[in-house]
């Protein structure tokens, strides 16, 4: 106990303790009292860098061999597989894309599923089907509202979908 | 303190306890993520990405409702203890501030809304995090917020979305929804019951993640918990949001369970140790940080419990935010020591307990009506 440091300054010696459980996993930071008053009372749940870096091991056993020979690097932030590896962050957008072959193994296992079902983005300037997808996401939206009640909801959802339908003609 | 009055309620309303539950409840907070395309995420964006975002978040934010005629402060320009005072007011992350000691990065910024109670941080680890901070058990309504502001935005700036990843974020972790629900829940309850451990492990098996502070021993720091969303892909905004409602729901039942087997089980320990705590916070002249949380909580608990009659949630929130260090050294108009910390934590606790927290008058009373064998 007597050289432990705290882990976020590194000076005093710890006097508390962060215990955070992500993905059913315990983990303990120790923390001088400065520090501690610091996290204590803010709330940024995301998990660690120590648990995410363990997840994305095991969802990319083959990456070691990939990433010696090339096999990823995102051409637009020049970010590499191994990079990602060791600071767990994207680079940009298109890494997302740079990445394809291995993001969705490591997206089941921290998130269980591998496809966004919430809200559907419009960009500024919509085509056809992107306006399509975010009626559907919409209706989906007012459905859900209606069921459990939320009139005040429901109305401001229908107002949206009324501004984005294409004008129907009269039957 | 000019930076402070351009906020609305100087960034404390989510202390005023005014939502649900909320001597349980501290605080909800709801945050979307959101990044733009055509620009690396925060940790690799150099100057002129940063530089971009945060001109396009300017221009979109003359044309939002929420935002227009609010107050948008570049970090940079921001004097250190103002930023860690905004710090600890949870107004923004440690993140956007950047590393203890150094200057913060540039075209960093945190925008708050003219009114409604919903900030965006710029240039963070994604380009744009939007959150809603209230007072109290209000997750959906918080959500509301955050996604009419999302919408407004959204219409506004070319946000990086994927149709099957959804919103793009730096982090995996955050990627589809970009949605991060908390709340922060006081829990002596279940801690002096030793049931603590049994429900987070049962939260956590349901998607959901916490955390909290031990000391030494493994004694809890203050009994307060910090629960929320552990994933953000596949599952809707309203699943998410929903879904943490529903579990803190039940955390508070329990909790409020807890509570009556002690008052129960072991009154006369109870009662001594919330008095005990009330004593120590009115008179003492040295207070560290944890000895503070410690008895905080237990007034805290006196007070839902209704033995400490005359105090208000209020006045214990105020206490817990204007004891940390960058609150205490605007105050005192100078960097203390960690010593003079503790004395001047003290001082201040005895000074608003003094003129807003005697409770002494109306519960000793009530307590001499009582026989000495009765519970």
């Amino acid at each position: 106990m007597a050289d432990m440091k705290c882990e976020s300054c590194g000076s005093t010696e710890p006097v508390v303790h962060l215990t955070q459980i992500v993905n059913n996993e315990m983990s303990t930071h120790h923390l001088c009292q400065g520090c501690a008053a610091e996290k204590g009372l803010q709330d940024s749940p995301d998990p660690t860098n120590y648990q995410l870096l363990d997840l994305i091991e095991k969802a990319s056993p083959d990456t070691l061999g990939a990433s010696q020979g090339g096999g990823g690097q995102c051409a637009f932030c020049g970010l590499t597989f191994d990079d990602f590896r060791k600071t767990t962050r994207l680079g940009c957008p298109q890494c997302y894309e740079a990445f394809s072959d291995h993001l969705p193994r490591l997206l089941r296992r921290i998130h269980g599923g591998v496809r966004h079902v919430g809200k559907v983005y419009l960009p500024p300037d919509p085509s056809a089907s992107e306006m399509e997808k975010r009626l559907e996401g919409l209706r989906r939206k007012l459905e859900r509202a209606v069921q459990s009640e939320d009139f005040e909801r429901a109305a401001e959802i229908r107002d949206e979908i009324q501004v984005l339908e294409p004008v129907q003609s009269p039957t | 303190m000019t930076e402070f009055d351009a906020i609305p309620d100087h960034g404390l309303g989510w202390l005023e306890a005014s939502g649900e539950h909320a001597d349980i409840v501290l605080s909800t907070r709801v945050r979307l993520a959101r990044n733009l395309q055509g620009h690396a995420f925060g940790a690799r964006a150099r100057v002129n990405d940063r530089e971009a975002v945060l001109r396009q978040f300017r221009n979109s934010a003359e044309h939002s409702e929420m935002l227009r005629g609010g107050t948008l402060l570049e970090i940079p320009e921001v004097p250190g203890r103002t930023r860690q005072v905004l710090h600890e007011r949870r107004l923004v992350t440690r993140d956007l501030l950047g590393e203890k000691g150094s200057e913060p990065v540039t075209s960093t910024a945190v925008h708050f809304a003219r009114r409604e109670p919903v900030s965006v941080m710029v240039n963070e680890e994604d380009h744009l995090r939007m959150q809603s901070l209230l007072s109290g058990l209000r997750i959906s309504e918080a959500w509301r917020i955050v996604d009419r502001l999302d919408e407004e935005i959204g219409r506004e700036l070319p946000y990086a979305y994927h149709p099957e990843f959804g919103f793009l974020t730096s982090c995996p972790t955050n990627v589809g929804s970009g949605l991060r629900a908390s709340v922060f829940m006081h829990l002596p309850g279940l801690v002096l019951t030793k049931e603590i451990s049994k429900t987070l492990r049962g939260m956590s098996e349901l998607g959901l993640t916490f955390r909290g502070l031990y000391g030494e021993g493994s004694e809890v720091v203050g009994n307060f918990f910090q629960i929320s969303n552990q994933t953000t892909l596949g599952r809707t905004e309203e699943d998410l949001v929903e879904d943490l409602d529903r579990v803190v729901r039940t955390v508070i039942d329990k909790e409020l369970h807890a509570r009556q087997v002690l008052l129960r089980d072991a009154p006369g320990v109870t009662e001594d140790k919330i008095w005990r705590a009330y004593g120590t916070l009115r008179y003492a002249r040295m207070l560290t940080f944890d000895e503070l949380m410690n008895y905080l909580s237990g007034v805290r608990l006196g007070m839902s419990l209704k033995l400490l009659r005359g105090l208000r949630v209020y006045t214990l929130n105020k206490l817990m935010i204007f004891t940390q260090p960058a609150h205490l050294d605007q105050a005192a108009g100078r960097d203390l020591s960690p010593e003079e910390r503790d004395a001047h934590r003290a001082t201040f606790v005895r000074r608003v307990l003094a003129t807003e927290g005697d409770v002494s008058a109306v519960t000793e009373e009530a307590a001499d009506d009582r026989s000495p064998d009765q519970p």
